[in-house]
């Protein structure tokens, strides 16, 4: 990118963010929203501040990226290997394709009444509502991701002498990645929407948990604040697996 | 006696109920180069997937004494392996690592692709791309040589150079290799002996062999008359040299 380039990919975002806060500006002035439900952009500033002080924001983000850690990562090493499973066994597929399909349609917020009976309302809950939510798209990504390996691929290991192992590591997942990276992007971001409504309902931290909390204590200022970070940290997330694909033995995939 | 690298006797193939191949018998000497030539969808590829070993025919048998190696039409490439990665493939039996290294030095030098050692297979043009098969392919201790079409998928100028190029390898590291084609002129140049199947179920229909040694040229008198001859086997040349008004 040229050096104007690169200022005008920082310039014309931050217009558009100026332009917004005016017209958020414009709109309390105005008085159309009652005060009480629509904070000034100064009462967000300051929100900031206070949160910034107690240090109550960054606790609950470490607790929500805590959970969505351990839920997405527990899917995403259970949901390969089930996906290659069911990828290169027909009998697997056929048997478990369908249930994995409906599970995969079955919004994970249903769960939430079930995981508040079985796991209360600590970390587990919302570990394993991210798990759910992550688990089958994973698992159905990777299975179609190997079956549309070129078989191309299949004989020149055969030619090479490859062992089933042999392939599996040298062969299929080097040719899935692409195809699986792409799905941990989108399925994080899913994650992240998730973690947010589970603490909501199923949390004391966490910031689900402070939205619901700055509704209660009718602290729209706060409120603001925490969608601020919710969204920013969320680009933050797919930005960081982004860097996946620049990896070289993966970047091919992007290439054609 | 020599027990000869691949031996074909009266193989049949079939997918279902269509018969691709039919009572084919082809004996293949140490170090012949061979080419098969036919219309297309005659069975070429099945036959040399059969060869491979990567099928096994419906009847007959196929002996192949010695390993083979498959050069693809295109994209047999690793893509997500580099050059060097992809040509040390056929080297994973050598032990030592800086011998490995060594070899795979030798066989870029051999294709003339020095400084590409760490490109990606999606960073070079087709014809590179090929080179790197041939290597990958070469490398190590391969017998025998499958070339499936190799150079189908590039420009005409860049074919006429592969030619150049497989023949001048082969002169290097010479093996027993089977081509299969529908390039007349590509058999006619670079093979000892071109066989020529008719349409499917495939049987050989002529064989002719060629003497003057390799490498060749295009335009030497003896590939010439193999191509006249091999063009009126396929029916695509009027015996009389001009062509005929419908």
């Amino acid at each position: 990118m040229t050096r104007s380039g690169a200022i005008r990919s920082v310039a014309l975002p931050l217009a558009v963010v100026a332009v917004m806060v005016v017209v958020w500006t414009v709109v309390w002035r105005s008085g159309v929203f009652h005060p009480s439900a629509f904070p000034a952009p100064l009462d967000v500033v300051r929100g900031f501040g206070e949160e910034a002080r107690t240090g109550r924001l960054f606790t609950d983000l470490l607790t929500s990226l805590f959970r969505v850690t351990c839920g997405f990562c527990l899917a995403v090493v259970t949901g390969i290997p089930a996906g290659l499973w069911m990828g290169q066994k027909e009998p697997a597929r056929t048997a478990f394709l369908p249930i994995v399909n409906f599970f995969r349609n079955l919004s994970p917020l249903a769960w939430i009444p079930f995981a508040i009976l079985w796991f209360g309302v600590g970390d587990a809950s919302p570990i394993f509502l991210i798990f759910l939510s992550a688990f089958f798209p994973v698992v159905l990504a990777t299975m179609a991701a190997v079956a549309s390996v070129p078989t191309i691929y299949s004989r020149v290991a055969a030619d090479f002498g490859m062992s089933d192992a042999e392939k599996l590591i040298r062969v299929t997942l080097p040719a899935i990645m692409p195809q699986v990276v792409t799905t941990l992007r989108v399925t994080a971001g899913v994650c992240w929407l998730v973690v947010v409504a589970a603490e909501m309902i199923a949390g004391r931290d966490g910031l689900g948990f402070a939205v619901m909390d700055a509704r209660n204590g009718l602290r729209t200022d706060i409120l603001v604040v925490e969608m601020i970070v919710i969204g920013l940290v969320g680009v933050g997330i797919d930005r960081g697996l982004e860097q996946l694909t620049k990896i070289p033995s993966i970047r091919w995939g992007y290439e054609r | 006696m020599t027990v000869s690298p691949l031996h074909l006797r009266h193989v049949s193939h079939s997918f279902d109920t269509l018969d691709v191949l039919r009572d084919l018998s082809i004996e293949v000497l140490q170090g012949e180069f061979v080419a098969i030539v036919g219309p297309s969808g005659c069975g070429k590829t099945t036959l040399l997937n059969l060869l491979s070993g990567f099928n096994r025919p419906t009847s007959g048998s196929v002996e192949r004494n010695g390993k083979s190696r498959m050069v693809h039409q295109q994209d047999g490439l690793f893509p997500w392996q580099t050059v060097a990665e992809n040509i040390a493939l056929g080297l994973r039996q050598l032990k030592s690592k800086k011998e490995r290294q060594q070899q795979v030095e030798e066989m870029v030098r051999l294709i003339r692709l020095e400084g590409f050692e760490n490109s990606y297979p999606h960073q070079l043009s087709g014809g590179m791309r090929q080179r790197v098969e041939l290597a990958r392919a070469l490398a190590g201790s391969s017998d025998i040589l499958l070339l499936d079409e190799p150079f189908s998928s590039l420009d005409y100028l860049t074919r006429l150079r592969m030619r150049q190029e497989v023949a001048r390898i082969l002169l290097e590291r010479p093996r027993t290799v089977v081509l299969v084609t529908h390039d007349i002129e590509e058999a006619a140049q670079l093979a000892d002996r071109v066989i020529v199947l008719g349409e499917r179920p495939a049987q050989i229909r002529n064989e002719l062999t060629l003497s003057t040694p390799r490498p060749r040229n295009p335009t030497d008198p003896e590939v010439v008359e193999a191509i006249r001859r091999i063009l009126t086997e396929l029916d695509v040349e009027s015996d009389s040299g001009e062509f005929t008004t419908a």
